[in-house]
């Protein structure tokens, strides 16, 4: 099988991934494609640690996961202060800062 | 046809399909759940690319808690908030499809014109250390040790700042027992109010009190219904059955 097959994969993940946090509007789907971007990005790191017969790779996605662990508890953490003073999760209505 | 090939073939479509419905599904509810699902399927993705520390991890970390906190906060911001399909922006589901396209193809195309090398794999480096996980430990503490120690205060930085952030801070003081006794004995409600699921037929909190002229009465309900138009008002007697 060929090994690029892996990262077309991850390829079409990410841009799925792009694609959603465009068009959704709600603030938790957006995150969670943002969450689906940086899986993709894992299954490259880790197809292509197996591509070069190396472990960096593996460690590099090991670290990718803590990292969207605490992104993850921030970011949630902001959609529901939001949620809480607006009492909508919406994107759209947090423009406060826009003018 | 070989083994790596089939679970490629099945965990790969299945991933890209619970994308797919992540992105098209209306319900944040069901979007996690798909995301769920691709990321088991990128789990078994890592085990047949020969890294079943980092698929279990993924399935522990990723699927276990971090999309369970995902489920316990849609719980906490309302369960069937469900995006409204009205574009606010003229024309951005085009464009957004027309990046996406140009995007994937971009990528797909650069990956498949590069030159597709056969696959090291990792036995020889698992066998430089003894194994896969002694591999794996051997990098995170010896070569990226300070990489894996600035990570354990980001994630302490973001617990606290997720306390911070959630933390409920009282915006009026304590109302005092007087204030409540003034509240009940000089308000506009001395009595207790109606309680809602009342009638013989039925036993739900959706169901409004009536009230002796036969209308429902909508203070019976709990605070959230009424607004959102869930009361159950098909008991209402209205004016020619009376």
């Amino acid at each position: 099988m060929n090994p690029n097959n892996y990262l077309v994969l991850a390829a079409i993940l990410f841009t799925i991934g792009a694609y959603g946090v465009l068009v959704r509007r709600n603030a938790i789907i957006v995150f969670l494609s943002v969450e689906l971007m940086l899986n993709a990005a894992n299954l490259a790191f880790v197809a292509a640690a197996r591509n070069t017969g190396t472990l960096d790779g593996l460690v590099a996605a090991f670290f990718v996961m803590v990292v969207a662990a605490a992104e993850v508890v921030v970011g949630l953490a902001i959609i529901v202060t939001i949620f809480r003073t607006r009492r909508s999760a919406s994107i759209d209505e947090a423009s406060l800062m826009k003018y | 046809m070989t083994g790596e090939s089939l679970v490629f073939g099945v965990s790969g479509t299945f991933a890209v399909v619970g994308a797919i419905g992540m992105v098209i599904s209306r319900k944040a509810v069901h979007s996690a759940l798909w995301v769920a699902f691709a990321m088991i399927n990128i789990a078994i993705l890592y085990f047949a690319l020969e890294a079943p520390f980092l698929g279990i991890i993924q399935v522990i970390v990723y699927t276990g808690a971090i999309m369970m906190m995902f489920l316990f906060v849609l719980m906490m911001v309302g369960v069937d908030s469900s995006d409204s399909l009205i574009e606010t922006i003229k024309g951005q589901r085009v464009l957004a499809s027309l990046f996406a396209l140009t995007f994937g193809a971009m990528l797909v195309g650069a990956i498949t014109s590069s030159l597709a090398s056969p696959s090291a794999g990792l036995s020889t480096a698992n066998d430089n250390s003894g194994g896969h996980i002694q591999a794996i430990a051997r990098l995170i503490f010896r070569d990226y040790v300070f990489a894996f120690e600035s990570l354990s205060a980001l994630l302490i930085t973001a617990a606290v700042g997720a306390i911070l952030l959630a933390h409920n801070e009282r915006w009026e003081p304590r109302k005092t027992q007087d204030q409540m006794q003034r509240e009940r004995t000089l308000g506009t409600h001395i009595t207790p109010l109606p309680a809602p699921g009342v009638l013989a037929s039925t036993n739900a909190v959706d169901t409004p009190a009536l009230l002796p002229d036969g209308s429902i009465s909508t203070t019976s309900l709990p605070g959230t219904y009424g607004t959102k138009g869930q009361v159950d008002t098909s008991r209402e007697i209205t004016e020619e059955g009376k």
